[in-house]
């Protein structure tokens, strides 16, 4: 048997109060983290993801109701008080996030923002903590790490403050890794070089990385295991190559037939999904898909489907129990 | 038209970037965008567009693709005059964009029109579809009665998908998809010849990107548009687009057409940036794993002597420090590079 996950997320829910009705960001989500697994989440703007992360280490706005259990090894991390859950944050889950300029302080140089960690959680001497910043420098490739140490935010280029927020984020060798968007601001070469970092410090330290992102093609560049979000919920969730080979959710496979590809054949025509996503204030009753899924039928207006174990570790939530592929045939 | 001297004539000049200019519908030469920076304590020349040359036919999508930097918005600004050129020429139906001012400008616009990135703040705030969709027939064609321009307004809403019952709402009702149809409504409905798209798709969504993939091309396809299409992102540049220019720090590094480029493209820099973008799909991008490029595109105001894209070339030799390559006919590439022989497969 192997070990238990260290983060177990049970019916996790993120609400916001609204004028105009309760916004459900994220509706029971169920999700487990693997010792030294790479775990992309996908989805786009307004499924919930950056919400789940947030959630993981009650980073969310002050008036979110949180619901449900988020457990990390014993703790429950939705019971703890803010200087125990001080003790997870930064130390046991850290996070990278999307934009490098506004999660680091303009004010401080980079060496005092890279050990802060070290210094608050593991009270080790200034000489030792600057030795330690220079040779996390060196292993996220940024190079001069003594200068790099004194100089300010400002001074370094998008790659560059990208790395360093993974070094702060890598330092105190976290146990799982959380990256939000860590390379959609970037260009794309650069974005290559941020990925092929991840995958390189993941196999030096065994830190388990959960990647949030927009974009199924940098999942399929990293990722062992996906969960595709949609409308608050996980929709699907299976092992990377199970995925893609044999999506089972009408969704999944609408956005994996949607993207263009630099690799294929250039079709006429993208296949693509009618309709807009739904407001998170108004979901619609049944599956929050269902709107604008072409195998809907009508138990899929009234019920939402619970999230099901199809076959060993690929689960979905459709009622739909055919096989799919009307998509591919529709847009030949 | 009285174009194809002048056209000869500067082509003798330098490497020739189309195929046959006298077909063009728009021939742009040695065009040159600076910016006056402060820097230190005084002024320094960014030089944001470095002696470019192209060429767009009658019902082509040429994409401009590049890094951040690399001056392909500043190519579309200068060419629609909303920054000042240091120099060169772009001629349109063999007339200098670049030279025309006053009522002659404001003519010329009518034929030249912008997609921008964000559907929703291009839009007005305070007015509702029908007049945003209204104005531009009023502008440019005042003679037409109110309902020839009604009925001018309700076909170019249902040619983007869109119906009568939206004519009366206002921006902040609509999702960024549908904004960006009625963006490209209004681009549209006075029947330009050349629309430069800046990036129409990558405010969108993955699940409504295609939605508006599509609809351009159609669009594109039925009114035998010309469009000059910005993004960064090669595979909505390989789904719409005929030929492809890759820029780098203001300078041409590649022209080839679409099929070519991803086939065999003959620039370091075009590789490497294929070779960056992400394939959805894992067994493909796992089996061609290659070590990313290294660095980053370096500030405009200190770009590298030769070629400036030598300090990040795995090929880079000493001639490249000393000598800009001119812009050649290799393979199926116009390609500026000292060893594109030795790029393509």
């Amino acid at each position: 048997m192997s070990a238990p996950p260290p983060l177990r997320i049970r019916g996790l829910s993120v609400g916001y109060p609204s004028d105009h009705g309760a916004i459900q960001a994220v509706r029971e989500v169920d999700l487990d983290v693997a010792a030294g697994e790479f775990l992309g989440i996908v989805g786009e703007s307004g499924s919930g993801k950056t919400q789940l992360l947030l959630a993981i280490l009650r980073l969310s706005a002050p008036h979110a109701r949180l619901a449900g259990s988020i457990r990390y090894r014993e703790q429950e991390l939705l019971q703890l008080n803010v200087r125990a859950l001080n003790q997870v944050r930064g130390n046991r889950i850290s996070m990278v996030f999307q934009d490098p300029m506004t999660a680091l302080n303009p004010y401080l140089r980079i060496g005092r923002q890279i050990t802060e960690v070290l210094r608050v959680h593991r009270n080790v001497s200034g000489r030792e903590a600057e030795r330690r910043g220079i040779e996390m420098l060196e292993s996220v490739h940024i190079p001069e790490g003594p200068r790099r140490m004194r100089q300010y935010p400002h001074e370094l280029s998008g790659g560059m403050r990208q790395r360093v927020m993974i070094a702060m984020a890598l330092i105190a060798e976290p146990e799982i890794l959380l990256a939000d968007e860590p390379s959609t601001a970037l260009d794309v070469t650069v974005q290559a070089q941020i990925l092929s970092l991840f995958q390189e410090l993941r196999a030096r330290t065994g830190t388990a990385i959960v990647l949030v992102t927009h974009d199924l093609g940098v999942i399929a560049e990293v990722a062992d295991r996906v969960a595709v979000m949609y409308a608050g919920r996980i929709m699907e969730q299976a092992p990377i190559h199970e995925l893609f080979a044999h999506p089972r959710h009408p969704y999944t496979e609408a956005l994996q037939q949607s993207i263009p590809r630099i690799d294929a054949p250039r079709p006429t025509h993208l296949a693509s999904i009618g309709g807009a996503p739904p407001n998170a204030a108004a979901l619609p009753a049944g599956c929050a898909f269902a709107p604008r899924c072409i195998y809907r039928m009508p138990i899929c207006e009234s019920i939402d489907p619970p999230l099901i174990e199809a076959a060993p570790g690929h689960w979905k939530a459709c009622h739909h129990q055919g096989p799919l592929g009307k998509l591919r045939s529709e847009a030949a | 038209m009285n174009s194809a001297l002048p056209i000869r004539a500067l082509d003798s000049g330098s490497a020739g970037a189309g195929a046959d200019a006298a077909d063009a519908l728009l021939t742009v030469r040695q065009l040159s965008v600076n910016y006056r920076v402060a820097y230190r304590r005084g002024h320094a020349l960014l030089r944001a567009v470095n002696a470019v040359s192209f060429d767009l036919a009658r019902g082509e999508t040429l994409g401009l693709v590049g890094e951040s930097g690399s001056g392909k918005s500043t190519i579309a600004r200068a060419l629609l005059r909303l920054v000042p050129t240091a120099s060169g020429v772009a001629l349109f139906h063999g007339t200098d964009l670049l030279q025309l001012s006053g009522a002659r400008l404001q003519a010329m616009r009518r034929h030249l029109q912008l997609i921008f990135q964000d559907p929703l703040a291009s839009l007005d705030p305070r007015m509702n579809i029908g007049d945003i969709l209204g104005e531009p027939l009023r502008v440019f064609e005042p003679r037409l009665s109110r309902p020839q321009r009604l009925q001018r307004v309700l076909d170019m809403t249902r040619a983007v998908g869109l119906g009568s019952e939206h004519l009366h709402r206002f921006a902040h009702e609509f999702s960024g998809g549908q904004a960006q149809r009625i963006g490209i409504a209004r681009a549209l409905i006075i029947e330009p010849e050349l629309i430069v798209c800046d990036e129409p798709l990558s405010a969108l969504d993955v699940s409504i990107k295609s939605q508006i993939s599509n609809l351009l091309k159609d669009l594109q396809r039925r009114l035998q548009l010309s469009l000059l299409f910005i993004s960064h992102d090669l595979a909505s540049v390989r789904f719409s687009c005929d030929r492809v220019l890759v820029l780098y720090l203001g300078r041409v590094m590649e022209i080839a057409g679409c099929d070519a480029l991803f086939k065999s493209c003959r620039h370091p820099y075009t590789r490497a940036l294929i070779r960056a973008a992400p394939i959805p799909d894992p067994v493909a991008a796992r089996a061609r794993r290659t070590a990313p490029l290294e660095g980053e595109i370096p500030s405009p105001l200190f770009a590298p002597s030769g070629c400036v894209f030598r300090t990040r070339c795995p090929m880079a030799i000493d001639r490249c420090t000393r000598e800009v390559p001119l812009l050649r006919l290799v393979g199926d590439s116009q390609v500026a590079c000292h060893r594109a022989e030795e790029v393509g497969e």
